[in-house]
């Protein structure tokens, strides 16, 4: 009686959970659709590229990738890539190097008013970088600093700092008070402690914090824009100076885009599962 | 029994005085030795931050008080509050102020409710549901000038665009072939500067929410499931408010990035069209009208805009980190 019964309410369940998974499915495919549509369009000749309607199954070639990187003698991408190399690195190591000594002093020994300290980083995050951005324009160009990559240097990391702080800290408050008591029995110095016992512990904590604050440089548009312009420019100046051009662009934008893109893609999902702890600082693990 | 504790309180007291004479200096000067051993590995970041995160804005609220344009730059001279004046009688200013809390507001209020649509479905197991979940992702991982780029030129185009090829393909197929082709552009900037955040945020406010999903207690939903509550009851009375704090610092953490939004306004509408929000007037105001005065002015205001965003941000982020200490 009661298996007759049950019979139907489990096949509805049945319909009802393959029904979800396909909305899922088709939620997915909707949000890549234009992705998976720059993807394609980078490998179609610029006159498929601009077909309407779009020409889906237009042979595929690397053209687009070719006139990206200078083929056509347009500007070669490649300084500014190396640009926003050099800018990301620098200043993850920078940040890396003055936060994990700061976590260490939020979390593991904690000085009085740790948590007042906490915060001042995070406000800083919250203050429109806008409003501080005029007088460091002003400053350097008075010191001739403007166009110089490592004045972005110096504003990225004290952009990624609260970020790499507080990542930090929630890391290491993690880490058993048994191990860092052990290495201070041994007498070792704070550094050593810092390089030799917490750093190898929480490995994985910080190389999420660096991938994510390489991406958050890789990025980052306002500072490179105002204050780099032709030596110093970064990979996204670099992007919004590219349609300027007539005539058909739209394969090579897509290519320019993706080869752009795929540092941070790679980054994204390698960080993955840390991604949300680290833009919500900390909060959410 | 007595008399040896006896005397070893007269001996204690006896010693007293010189004791106390000398302990205090040398145990305060150690004392403040190790306060500052403790503090040391926290000052160069701290140092830092002050150094180039505050000094500016200090030097932006001294440049704010006066009349300088750098097309001028000898009629540099104080005024005093005169930019203020300037700046909040300026409608390019006040239009800005709507258009940012207006496109603040429905960014992340559209994103966080796709967000928690999309994160309770992929809370569920289903075949492909990694793959789903990295292509659900891949928007918030694209470079934001890139994303930005994409659905200026190749969506929204009216001759070349995707959402227009579509709607010709389908006329040409179902109908007479005169499908209506719009710059969308034009006819609606904001919500296409809009519609970009929204596909780029949405990400972000379901990884939020889905790992607000995760911490949810399992014993709870069980029980409530036993007893013969619907899956409706449990959501409504269950899981939802489980999730409010974390629908909290999602829409928090979006307002904070949305409202300085640069990258979307300036390589979509150039924030022409009714589009410019605060962040761009004011980058218009300095780098193209050179008016330093005004533009300091106008970042003070969005300073002070924002510290009010910034203190109930703050008291959301401390109750859930309370929240995570009692919990674990």
């Amino acid at each position: 009686m009661t298996a007759v019964a049950a019979q139907p309410a489990r096949s509805h369940g049945r319909h009802r959970r393959m029904f979800l998974g396909l909305l899922a499915w088709l939620a997915g495919i909707v949000f890549f659709l234009p992705v998976a549509w720059m993807i394609l369009t980078a490998l179609h000749s610029e006159t498929d590229a601009a077909a309407n309607p779009p020409a889906v199954t237009a042979p595929l070639g690397l053209d687009g990738y070719r006139s990206f990187f200078g083929a056509g003698g347009g500007p070669s991408p490649w300084p500014s890539l190396i640009n926003s190399t050099t800018v990301a690195v620098t200043s993850t190591a920078l940040v890396l190097l003055l936060a994990l000594p700061a976590a260490y002093a939020l979390s593991v020994r904690p000085v009085r008013g740790w948590r007042d300290a906490l915060f001042f980083f995070l406000s800083t995050k919250m203050m429109p970088v806008v409003a501080g951005l005029l007088p460091v324009y002003v400053f350097a160009g008075k010191t001739g600093l403007l166009d110089n990559v490592w004045l972005l240097v110096v504003l990225h990391t004290s952009m990624n700092l609260p970020v790499a702080v507080w990542m930090t800290q929630s890391f290491l408050a993690d880490v058993p008070a048994s191990i860092v008591e052990a290495a201070r029995v041994d007498g070792a110095r704070l550094p050593t402690v810092l390089a030799r016992v917490l750093a190898p512990v929480i490995a994985p904590g910080l190389a999420a914090t660096a991938l994510i604050c390489c991406i958050l440089s890789w990025n980052e548009l306002l500072f490179a824009r105002v204050l780099t312009s032709v030596t110093a420019q970064t990979a996204p100046v670099f992007l919004t100076g590219f349609v300027t051009g007539e005539g058909l662009f739209l394969a090579q934008l897509c290519a320019a885009s993706v080869v752009i893109s795929l540092p941070v893609l790679a980054a994204g999902l390698a960080a993955q599962d840390k991604l949300v702890q680290g833009l919500s600082l900390g909060a959410v693990k | 029994m007595t008399a040896p504790s006896t005397v070893n309180a007269a001996a204690r007291a006896g010693d007293g005085p010189r004791r106390t004479a000398r302990r205090p200096r040398t145990r305060t000067r150690a004392r403040r030795a190790s306060t500052w051993a403790v503090r040391a590995p926290l000052l160069p970041a701290l140092v830092f931050v002050i150094a180039v995160t505050q000094l500016p804005f200090l030097a932006t609220l001294v440049l704010s008080l006066f009349d300088w344009n750098s097309f001028h730059p000898g009629s540099r001279r104080f005024t005093g509050l005169a930019n203020y004046a300037t700046v909040l009688g300026d409608s390019t200013v006040r239009e800005a102020v709507v258009t940012t809390t207006l496109l603040t507001a429905s960014v992340v209020a559209a994103a966080l409710v796709l967000g928690l649509a999309l994160a309770l479905l992929l809370d569920r197991r289903f075949p492909g549901r990694a793959l789903v979940r990295t292509m659900l992702i891949t928007p918030f991982l694209l470079v934001p000038v890139a994303a930005a780029l994409l659905w200026k030129h190749l969506l929204l185009n009216p001759e070349y665009g995707l959402l227009n090829g579509v709607l010709a393909w389908a006329s040409r197929l179902f109908g007479d072939g005169g499908a209506p082709q719009p710059d969308w552009v034009s006819a609606a900037p904001l919500i296409a500067v809009g519609a970009a955040l929204v596909w780029q945020w949405t990400p972000f406010m379901m990884l939020i929410v889905l790992a607000g999903l995760r911490s949810r207690p399992y014993e709870a939903t069980e029980a409530a499931r036993l007893d013969g509550a619907s899956e409706a009851q449990i959501f409504r009375y269950l899981t939802l408010p489980h999730l409010r704090r974390y629908l909290e610092l999602g829409a928090l953490l979006g307002s904070i990035h949305i409202v300085q939004n640069f990258d979307a306004v300036f390589t979509i509408t150039s924030g022409s069209l009714g589009t410019a929000n605060l962040p761009y007037t004011i980058y218009q105001i300095f780098y193209q009208a050179h008016e330093y005065g005004q533009a300091s002015a106008a970042g003070v205001l969005a300073v002070l805009g924002s510290l009010v965003i910034a203190s109930v941000a703050l008291r959301v982020v401390s109750s859930l980190l309370r929240g995570e200490a009692s919990r674990g």
